[in-house]
């Protein structure tokens, strides 16, 4: 199962054993435990549920505390459910990070930093004005558009609130996965701050042109 | 220790010459070349030490062929064997891109001889 959640650690580098010296982020993936198996019969779908790092006892509320009792397994921080690449999984077996290999493609879902009331060129790049030439649009949205239309389309690009967006990274490549460390080596950035809870899953694109050529 | 800080340091070489802009260098690097691999020699000036950890590299300079050319090699990398220094120079500063503007006796640079 190529599911798995995870701590951002950072950013680094590394050299592959090809000799490349590759951007990575950092995730310390894992251990889960699958927490719930649903059901179609029961909930009216499949899934499975991991958990993942640990909580203090006095934290977990008791309708959760509830909840992991009935499973019979330990209480976690995080949960969430996964619908793909589940046969054979039961309540209360591990996840790690050894079902990832070097080369595999994944998604990552993060929750993106936040920034908080933005402009225009934060939010939606736009260009802004001249800073110099006696411009007095140095970095403000300038036109709204159309004067002729008597009001502003809707959707049209605006000042607002930016980030804290649930975001996924398709399509990474796994670069490395220690699992004596439980750490996993995604080349490139992926959302959300240090320390924040991502969510690792095989990829959706690579899943589906294996499709097409098969 | 930090989870990035441990990752870094077990790719860090142990040893790194201690070369400095103005030294003339042989990097012996390996190459893959129609699926083989072998080592091939850079000798020229370093022109340039940038970056420090595992980013660290060196810009080195040699004119081949009436053409010059520089090279960057991360001094960490796998790929970089060996660093031999065969000439120690006497410059005045630490980036020398001045050379490539200069031909000829011009680009000379002056061999240190005594240790530092």
């Amino acid at each position: 199962m190529k599911n798995i959640l995870g701590r951002k650690v950072g950013m680094t580098s590394v050299f592959t054993e090809d000799g490349r010296y590759v951007p990575v982020t950092v995730i310390e993936a894992g251990p889960c435990t699958v927490v719930e198996r649903r059901t179609k019969e029961q909930h009216g779908y499949d899934a499975v549920a991991l958990g993942f790092g640990a909580i203090k006892k006095h934290r977990v509320t008791r309708a959760l505390a509830g909840h992991f009792k009935k499973q019979g397994v330990e209480a976690t921080r995080f949960i969430r459910e996964f619908r793909d690449g589940i046969d054979g999984v039961d309540v209360g077996a591990s996840v790690t990070v050894a079902n990832f290999q070097p080369g595999d493609r994944v998604d990552v879902v993060g929750i993106s930093k936040g920034h908080g009331f933005a402009g225009g060129m934060k939010r939606h790049n736009f260009k802004g004005g001249n800073q110099t030439h006696g411009s007095m649009i140095h970095r403000q949205p300038a036109s709204n558009g159309d004067t002729n239309a008597g009001h502003t389309h809707r959707g049209s690009r605006r000042p607002g609130h930016y980030g804290v967006d649930r975001t996924t990274h398709q399509n990474l490549e796994i670069v490395r996965a220690d699992s004596e460390r439980n750490l996993l080596l995604v080349r490139g950035p992926i959302p959300g701050p240090k320390n924040a809870l991502v969510v690792v899953r095989s990829s959706v694109k690579r899943a589906k042109s294996a499709e097409a050529k098969a | 220790m930090n989870v990035i800080d441990t990752l870094e340091r077990e790719q860090l070489k142990p040893t790194v010459p201690d070369m400095r802009s103005g030294d003339t260098v042989k990097v012996f690097s390996k190459v893959v070349e129609g699926g083989k691999e072998r080592t091939q020699m850079f000798e020229g000036v370093v022109t340039a030490r940038k970056s420090g950890g595992l980013g660290e590299c060196i810009v080195v300079r040699r004119v081949a062929h009436g053409v010059g050319v520089e090279k960057t090699f991360l001094l960490h990398s796998p790929r970089v064997e060996k660093i031999e220094i065969s000439k120690r120079g006497i410059v005045r500063r630490s980036r020398l891109y001045y050379l490539s503007d200069l031909v000829g006796k011009a680009a000379r640079i002056k061999e240190r001889k005594t240790a530092r």
